[in-house]
């Protein structure tokens, strides 16, 4: 099972790459997300996408409660940090 | 200007409601004409036109959206803004990508039976373009970019209609 985690705004920068597809057995809970993100990408990045200025799209629609947060196969997560303004 | 019309589909919302989101330069002047001979009925047409400022060493701005979200929600807000005024028409259209100083960002003009109505209807959609909608910016200066960050005017703005 897989599923891409994709990176806005600043987080490109800290992840360093837009997007990263993550592999795993079970879907996949926030803690593990955050954990993830922690391993493999940047080590600020798990407290700064878990704080209330980050916000996530599942599948392109809002998450409202991170913490309930589950990802399964082919999903697509993105991290949204405040908007700079058009 | 280059203009590639191909990569700035129209995706109305319904008959007087046009919302774009263009990945290439658009021309803002043939698109108020277009907008502006399609409603003859409308008494009154406000349109906002905003572009990349020159200046503080600006040498290019890049605007990125996220597909899933950033069109969708354009078109919500267009929705939210047809409901709280009468209007016969609204047009949306935001660039997203690189560009340059005097570059178009933003077009938006709203048509209305009375001036009134559609001052009001383009003011808030333009708040609420500022600073809800989904872009991130971020500007090169001397070479660097850097992302910027959200302003406290652009939060102020959009509580003057809550």
């Amino acid at each position: 099972m897989a599923a891409r985690l994709v990176f806005l705004g600043r987080l490109e920068e800290l992840a360093g790459c837009p997007f990263a597809d993550v592999a795993f057995g079970a879907p996949l809970h926030w803690a593990d997300v955050l954990a993830w993100l922690g391993d493999d990408q940047a080590p600020e990045l798990p407290a700064l996408v878990n704080s209330d200025k980050v916000r996530l799209a599942l599948n392109g629609m809002m998450v409202t409660d991170k913490a309930s947060l589950t990802v399964v196969d082919g999903d697509e997560l993105a991290f949204l940090p405040p908007v700079s303004g058009g | 200007m280059a203009t590639n019309w191909r990569s700035c589909p129209r995706f109305p919302v319904a008959d007087l409601l046009d919302v774009r989101l263009c990945t290439a330069p658009f021309d803002p002047a043939l698109e108020l004409r277009n907008f502006t001979r399609a409603l003859p009925q409308a008494g009154g047409i406000v349109s906002f036109l905003g572009q990349v400022r020159a200046g503080d060493g600006v040498e290019a701005l890049d605007l990125r959206h996220y597909a899933p979200l950033t069109l969708p929600a354009m078109r919500t807000l267009a929705g939210q803004v047809r409901g709280r005024w009468a209007l016969d028409g609204l047009l949306i259209i935001h660039r997203s990508g690189e560009m340059v100083p005097g570059d178009p960002i933003v077009l938006v003009a709203a048509a209305a039976r009375h001036r009134r109505d559609a001052f009001a209807a383009a003011d808030f959609a333009m708040d609420h373009l500022k600073s809800e909608s989904w872009f991130w910016k971020r500007e090169k200066v001397a070479g660097q970019w850097r992302w910027i960050e959200p302003r406290m005017q652009d939060f102020e703005d959009i509580a003057r209609w809550r």
